[in-house]
């Protein structure tokens, strides 16, 4: 993904009094590029965006954009387009009129404006509600006509606020491989907040996982879903969630972890630069997904027998809870396999595929 | 034989409960309107009929000449021109007043909900504060004021003190209803490369005539039933309707004809009666939204 930078974020603060929402961030966002900020609500997420857009002013450090230190200016000046989560339509004005208003406030002439609108309603077939007004349009064609209000502007970089939060499950479905099309097809920057774990895998090139106002880890979604840098990564990706087990970590040349009675051989799991301290209280996380049952699991590395205590059917696949160690684990199986409440299944996984993190520094090891 | 319940509850018509709201009901409602019965009764009346004393009587004879005499003729001190005076005052007092002190609210509201300026907070709750304190200890001063700016005892004057005074309660019902609006709107516009202007005149005042139509209502009742102001500040030349009305009911040369104060009181009243009957919901709207305080 290496190129020309779009966006720079040098030691970005952003302080309301004593409140510390963003802390001396750095982010590079190079030209093309999808980026997914990530998190939670309150992790300061929209407030990074809104700080690139230029609706907050920050407390400290710079941004650029295209090479140009934007950091005072303001939001029409900084050659971006943003799509917000409530659409944000200009009530009284038509679909027309929402897409040139900003046009009309740049001066653009009158025949470039009729074009510029024409085009961007083409590219998202909104040619038909032109002259209607928000109101009279669904919530799937109001979100198009927002995200036409962005194209018009003929920017490099787009901001997307949660822009699919407002829609029903199956329209969100749809608007995401459309902006993902769009995507390709504009190939501009594009930086897009959700919370939404399902549309960050989707549609990212990189994703930023934030918390507390910090990026805590930085890389494409699947280097994200296979090596979380921490703990709160590994839980925050993935549904369900990771399998966290509490137990002891043996180093030397053959790394062991184990908890109440069971040992999971590490010698195939990569440990990073640390390697694996001898003695130390762990996190083994293992995916729910990466958890085999019945004659594959006898072949894992790692193998035992659980009891199924609750069993959660959803179609393609199914959820069993069980117990494992003495600590809640979860996995799934395929969804045609019928598993009654009380049975006895062989489940094993390969640590190769799992995460290690410190106990107290939750840190991967 | 009772019935499987099955669909919509049956209900009694002829409920006690709903009887007896209706009667408390109708006893306020004719409580409430018996004076304005009297009074229009008896602007009806020829002096000889009101002299009968039977108030609640409805005229032998129907006479418009009270309502002529009180719009054209009736003596409001030195002067014999009856209320119209008085009406044509008003309205020029009511209509710049209007105008000039919802302009300036609705962008101090504006400004206040969404250009959080340093000290925006401040400001308001002195804003409001303002609105507790009573007239009369500000009457002295503001003449002072008016004085050195060379506009006491004008229509200039006048004007001057409406908007001042509309200014809390106006400030807070826009700031209120700005602040209800969906940020990202603004935000949008902004982007969009919308000014300070720009995005009030061509993204939120199009969006907001309701909270315009609860202002006008509110101004209009509130500076046409004015009197204190309007004695005070406008000048004897432009004295409006409400005082003009006082100096013919409560003058004291010959005989009070009750007829013509009657008529002259139910003329002077109807500017804001009419508001009220034509904008009851949002003149209703605009009490509650008054009232909250955000």
């Amino acid at each position: 993904m290496a190129g020309s930078k779009s966006i720079e974020i040098r030691d970005l603060s952003l302080s309301f009094g004593e409140l510390k929402v963003l802390e001396n961030l750095d982010l590079d966002i190079f030209d093309g590029e999808f980026l997914v900020l990530l998190g939670a609500s309150g992790c300061g997420k929209s407030t990074l965006l809104n700080c690139i857009a230029g609706l907050l002013d920050i407390s400290d450090g710079q941004i650029f954009i295209k090479g140009n230190n934007v950091t005072w200016k303001e939001p029409k000046d900084r050659g971006i387009g943003m799509v917000f989560q409530s659409y944000a339509l200009y009530p009284q004005m038509s679909v027309e009129g929402n897409l040139s208003f900003g046009l009309k406030n740049a001066g653009v002439p009158k025949a470039e404006i009729a074009e510029r609108v024409a085009r961007a309603a083409s590219v998202l077939q909104i040619e038909p509600l032109l002259k209607r007004k928000p109101s009279q349009l669904s919530g799937g064609q109001r979100q198009r006509v927002a995200i036409g209000r962005a194209l018009v502007r003929e920017v490099d970089v787009f901001l997307f606020d949660e822009p699919l939060s407002n829609l029903d499950a199956k329209l969100r479905a749809e608007l995401r491989v459309e902006i993902k099309r769009l995507h390709q097809k504009l190939s501009n920057t594009m930086i897009y907040v959700t919370h939404d774990q399902i549309e960050a895998l989707t549609l990212a090139d990189r994703i930023a996982i934030m918390r507390g106002g910090k990026v805590q880890q930085l890389d494409t979604p699947h280097a994200i879903y296979n090596h979380p840098v921490n703990k709160y990564v590994a839980g925050f990706i993935g549904s369900p969630g990771m399998n966290f087990m509490q137990g002891t970590l043996n180093g030397g040349d053959k790394p062991l972890f184990s908890t109440g009675g069971i040992k999971v051989d590490l010698s195939r799991y990569k440990f990073g630069n640390g390697g694996s301290p001898d003695g130390s209280q762990a996190w083994l996380g293992v995916r729910p997904e990466h958890v085999s049952t019945g004659r594959d699991a006898a072949d894992k590395i790692f193998s035992s027998e659980v009891n199924v205590e609750v069993v959660e059917p959803m179609g393609s696949d199914t959820l069993v809870w069980t117990t494992l160690a003495d600590q809640e684990f979860r996995f799934r199986m395929d969804g045609q396999k019928n598993v009654e409440v009380g049975e006895t299944l062989q489940i094993g996984f390969d640590p190769v595929s799992a995460s290690v993190f410190d106990l107290q520094t939750e840190n991967r090891l | 034989m009772t019935m499987e319940p099955i669909g919509p509850r049956p209900r009694r018509i002829l409920d006690p409960v709903r009887i007896m709201i209706y009667c408390v009901l109708v006893v306020a409602a004719l409580y409430y309107l018996l004076p304005l019965y009297v009074m229009i009764m008896t602007s009806l009346k020829g002096m000889p009929e009101i002299r009968l004393g039977n108030i609640f009587a409805p005229p032998v004879e129907v006479t418009f000449e009270p309502w002529v005499k009180a719009w054209d003729t009736a003596c409001t001190g030195l002067y014999c021109e009856g209320l119209k005076v008085g009406f044509w005052n008003s309205v020029q007092i009511l209509i710049p007043s209007v105008i000039i002190s919802i302009a300036i609210a609705s962008v101090n509201g504006y400004a206040l909900s969404f250009w959080r300026f340093r000290g925006a907070e401040v400001f308001f709750t002195i804003l409001i504060f303002g609105s507790f304190i009573p007239y009369q200890v500000m009457l002295y001063p503001l003449v002072i004021i008016t004085r050195e700016l060379g506009i006491f005892g004008s229509l200039a004057g006048v004007i001057f003190i409406h908007t001042i005074f509309g200014m809390p309660i106006l400030t807070l019902l826009f700031r209120n209803y700005f602040a209800s609006l969906p940020q990202e709107l603004f935000k949008a516009a902004r982007v969009d490369g919308a000014g300070f202007w720009g995005i009030f005149l061509k993204v939120l005042v199009p969006m907001s005539p309701p909270i315009f139509v609860v202002a006008i209502i509110l101004q209009v009742t509130g500076i046409w039933n004015d009197f204190l102001f309007g004695v005070i500040f406008a000048g004897t030349q432009n004295f409006p309707m409400t005082v003009q009305l006082n100096n013919i009911v409560n003058t004291t040369q010959g005989v009070k004809e009750y007829n013509v104060n009657m008529a002259a009181t139910i003329l002077t009243g109807g500017v804001p009666l009419l508001i009220y009957f034509l904008s009851g919901k949002y003149f209703v709207r605009g009490i509650a939204a008054g009232a909250v305080k955000g």
